[in-house]
């Protein structure tokens, strides 16, 4: 089986003036059809990952690779013309902040179906009908008033399954949900998940799931990539998450509440330097 | 008349709309609750269920509402004015938006300060800043030269700048990841013995919320279906099923 | 303090700012490091800041009286003997003219670009933030001005006002301030709802302050870039209406009405409307240049994610 997508040795740089920052240092990775979720504290390159491979990165941002390829195609060679393509039709991305990638003044509706119509060549009274669908298939009680509102009146619950509802509209080959749940509580986390879930068995859709919810991870996702300062320092199957060797891993799991039982105050990670160092884990096949 | 302790806050009956008159949306139902003076007080439920609505009606951000909400035993009317700003102060749900993109650290601090009519602004924002465990080496940043733990530090430390008696906090860990998490949840719970504070606390992850709290409200479609102490809820005794559901559905997430 | 330029600049540079002054000062090389990173920018920047020192230096640097007229030596051409640029009809060497000409082109620059900006972020930003009834009437007069072609209402005013430099000024203001006003209103309504004026409101800050110390930071920034932009055609609108006669009188330098006047030789002295012409189209050249180089120093990088 090939990979639908191939990472090989994938850098983001940022020059600034006080020197290059690396985002992310030489990580490589494959998509099959499956639930890819990749983990790691705040700044470890998680986005940054999710971005490059749409090739989003904001200049003055490089991004090198040996390869980022597509059912054997090198995204990295296509141009800007082709690269927007694939952008939304193949592969989609939910994007982290929701209030961010929305139209502060434009409302949801008028936002869902033009995204609706510039998929596909539907009438306006089907692309509404299709944006309402979709509403409701996130959860969002009446999507009739949802429609007409504005983004600042949402949520910020319901600005992220908007933001979901949106990427999935074009049906695309792969999708980048970054932090897709983050706002979102048990019940409607788990709607939001089996949707993704329904993509991913009955489309053979890939998903890459970029999380800080540990436990959310090991139950949703088939493999789980764990990210330190721009490297990948541990993979393992979601379900064996719980019993991750790396200290990072286990530090972080270490570091959530638990429900069952109390404790006066939670262990806070202590950082090792030699896990900077260290190389990169080779996630492909 | 004369009670032992009046609670730190009172709300009965809270009706809260948006929008304009004629097509006005009910978000929160009939809410009532109390809070005690130097108790930690949770709010979970569905997103979209109106927890945040409740804050922002408590601190006057949304302007039409009925029902009756005491603040230490004063009644709230329909203008807010900055002796009750002194008193309660919010940390909003989104460190990424909460601070103003261009405004450094110093100066978020030092005009909340100055509004607040403070004396020697400038050892109070070092002060501030240490209490929130950033230091002043943080004072002259910007927030994008922030993370996300450090720009919600930097949020507490401004609702701490009045020295308020109850804090609000609006989901104030769910944009950051599990290490960052630990941290604030420990220094919220630090703050709290330290300078004898109240909280409200909105989340979704009953974890968080048993951890930091002593009672919690559920709210579903702008309702509270249930108020019910964490031992309760540890033990599973729910009334309502929607709270049974919650629980199930985070007990086979704990690890 | 001896600091050489190295300490200085890391001093400046420095990611941890110990001081408020530090940090505006850091604020501000940065500011500069990225201009001056942009070529076409310098470029645009030197031209302006050469046209500031002839306006600044015109009595010293004009090698003739603008207003001497000289008939027996009119219409000289290019490189004659002390006369570089030649000289015009009544025999006024055209480039002392083009250099005293400097100064009343910024002059009605600078009046222009501080009164119809600041007019428009005023409208802009109370209409954004008020909201309501207010929000409807200011934006119903904006739309009544923004009707009419500007250069049509601009005619109207000075007719009605009479002709004459600070008329013009005044007309051109008055038809340029309406889309600032938009700009400003579109940027407040997207500002307005956010978590962080929320924030300041629960400090207890009122209204005023608001708009000013935090709505104001955020629309400058593209309200600067949008009117250096606009200086090309505000520096043309003023040309226009001393061309047509209703702006700087003559024997005034001003460009326009150097054109005006040269129009008549046009076919045989090409050079007495064509020196004032490409003076004007450089300035305007440099004013875009530099407002897309601030564009890249100003736009807010609020968020790197
Ligand atoms: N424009 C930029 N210039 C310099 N460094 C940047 C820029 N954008 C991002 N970075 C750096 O890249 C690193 C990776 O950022 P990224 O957004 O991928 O983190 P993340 O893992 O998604 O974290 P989070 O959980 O907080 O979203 C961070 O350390 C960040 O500071
Ligand atoms: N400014 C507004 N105008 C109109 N409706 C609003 C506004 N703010 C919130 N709402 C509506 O009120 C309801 C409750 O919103 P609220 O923000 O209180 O939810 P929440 O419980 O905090 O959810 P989450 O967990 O997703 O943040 C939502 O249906 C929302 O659409
Ligand atoms: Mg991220
Ligand atoms: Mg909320």
């Amino acid at each position: 089986m090939t990979p639908l997508l191939d990472i090989k040795n994938l850098w983001v740089k940022f020059p600034t003036r006080t020197g290059v920052v690396e985002a992310v240092r030489g990580i490589s990775f494959s998509l099959g059809r499956e639930r890819l979720g990749i983990v790691g504290e705040s700044g470890s390159g998680k986005s940054m990952t999710g971005r490059a491979i749409l090739r989003l990165i904001r200049p003055p941002g490089i991004i090198e690779a040996d390869h980022i390829s597509l059912h054997d195609q090198d995204l990295l060679s296509l141009s800007e013309a082709k690269m927007r393509a694939i952008r939304g039709q193949k592969i989609s991305m939910v994007m982290q902040d929701p209030k961010f990638s929305l139209n502060p003044v434009m409302t949801i509706g008028a936002q869902l179906i033009e995204a609706h119509r510039l998929h596909s060549k539907s009438s306006r009274a089907e692309a509404r009908t299709k944006a309402i669908e979709m509403l409701e298939a996130v959860s969002i009680r009446d999507p009739e008033r949802v429609m007409k509102a504005y983004p600042h009146e949402m949520s910020g619950g319901m600005g992220q399954r908007i933001m979901i509802a949106m990427m999935l509209i074009p049906n695309p080959e792969i999708l980048i949900a970054d932090e897709p749940t983050s706002a979102l509580d048990v019940s409607v986390q788990g709607q939001v998940l089996s949707i993704m879930d329904r993509l991913v068995k009955e489309r053979g859709m890939g998903l890459i799931f970029i999380s800080h919810d540990l436990n959310l991870v090991s139950q949703f996702c088939d493999r789980v990539l764990i990210m330190y300062a721009g490297r990948i320092v541990e993979v393992c199957d979601a379900d064996k998450l719980h019993q991750a060797q790396h200290p990072y891993t286990r530090g972080l799991l270490g570091s959530l509440p638990r429900f069952d039982t109390p404790r006066a105050r939670l262990d806070v990670l202590q950082r090792d330097p030699a896990w900077r160092e260290a190389p990169s884990v080779e996630a492909r096949p | 008349m004369t009670q032992p302790m009046t609670p730190a806050l009172q709300i009965d009956g809270l009706n809260v709309y948006f929008g304009a008159p004629h097509e006005s949306f009910h978000a929160v139902k009939n809410a009532s609750f109390t809070v005690e003076k130097g108790a930690s007080f949770g709010l979970v439920g569905e997103s979209g269920s109106g927890k945040s609505t409740i804050l922002k009606a408590l601190t006057g951000l949304a302007p039409q509402w009925e029902g009756t909400m005491r603040v230490a035993g004063q009644q709230l009317g329909a203008k807010r004015d900055r002796r009750f700003y002194r008193s309660v102060q919010m940390v909003f749900q989104d460190p990424y938006a909460s601070l103003h993109p261009r405004q450094s650290v110093d100066q978020v601090l030092s005009e909340t300060l100055y509004l607040h009519g403070a004396s020697n602004i400038d050892d109070r924002v070092n002060r501030l800043l240490e209490d929130v465990g950033l230091g002043s080496a943080f004072r002259f940043r910007y927030p994008h030269q922030l993370s996300g733990g450090q720009r919600q530090r930097v949020a507490i430390a401004r609702a701490l700048a009045p020295e308020p008696e109850i804090l609000l906090l609006d989901e104030p860990t769910s944009a950051l990841d599990v290490s960052v998490q630990a941290e604030i949840l420990n220094l919220l719970s630090d703050l709290r013995a330290e300078h004898h504070l109240t909280y409200v606390m909105v989340s979704h992850d009953l974890a968080v919320v048993a951890h930091m709290c002593d009672q919690a409200a559920v709210m579903q479609n702008g309702e509270i279906v249930e108020i019910l102490s964490i031992d309760a809820m540890r033990n599973g005794d729910a009334r309502s099923d929607y709270t049974r559901q919650l629980l199930a559905a985070s007990a086979n997430r704990v690890a | 303090m001896s600091q050489d330029t190295g300490t200085l600049r890391d001093w400046l540079l420095s990611e941890t700012p110990t001081s408020r002054r530090q940090a505006r000062w850091a604020a501000a090389y940065k500011g500069w490091l990225t201009l001056r990173a942009n070529h076409m920018a310098m470029a645009g920047l030197a031209i302006i800041v050469l046209l500031v020192a002839l306006a600044l230096f015109a009595p010293w640097i004009a090698p003739h009286d603008p207003f001497v007229q000289d008939l027996g030596n009119r219409l000289q051409p290019l490189g004659s003997e002390g006369h570089i640029l030649g000289t015009d009809s009544l025999g006024r060497d055209i480039l002392s003219r083009l250099i005293w000409g400097a100064r009343i082109t910024l002059y009605i620059v600078a009046l222009v670009a501080l009164i119809a900006p600041i007019a428009g972020l005023l409208v802009g930003t109370v209409s954004g933030y008020a909201g309501g009834w207010v929000d409807v009437i200011l934006m119903r007069i904006t739309d009544i001005f923004l009707a009419f072609p500007r250069l049509v209402l601009a005619l109207a005013f000075v007719a009605a006002l009479g002709a004459g430099i600070e008329n013009a000024v005044l007309a051109i203001s008055l038809t340029a301030w309406p889309p600032y006003a938009r700009m400003a209103r579109a940027e407040t309504l997207t500002i307005r709802s956010s978590d962080y004026i929320s924030a300041i409101r629960l400090q207890g800050a009122g209204p005023l302050r608001i708009i000013v110390k935090h709505i104001w930071p955020l629309c400058i920034s593209s309200l600067i870039v949008r009117v250096t932009l606009d200086m090309a055609g505000i520096i043309l609108a003023a040309a226009g209406l001393g061309f047509l006669g209703l702006g700087a009188q003559p024997p005034s330098p001003e460009w326009g009405a150097m054109i005006s006047e040269g129009r008549r030789f046009i076919l045989d002295h090409w050079w007495v409307a064509t020196m004032p012409g490409l003076a004007i189209f450089t300035v305007s050249l440099a004013f875009n240049l530099l407002g897309d180089g601030l564009r890249d120093v100003l736009d807010p990088k609020d968020s790197p994610q």
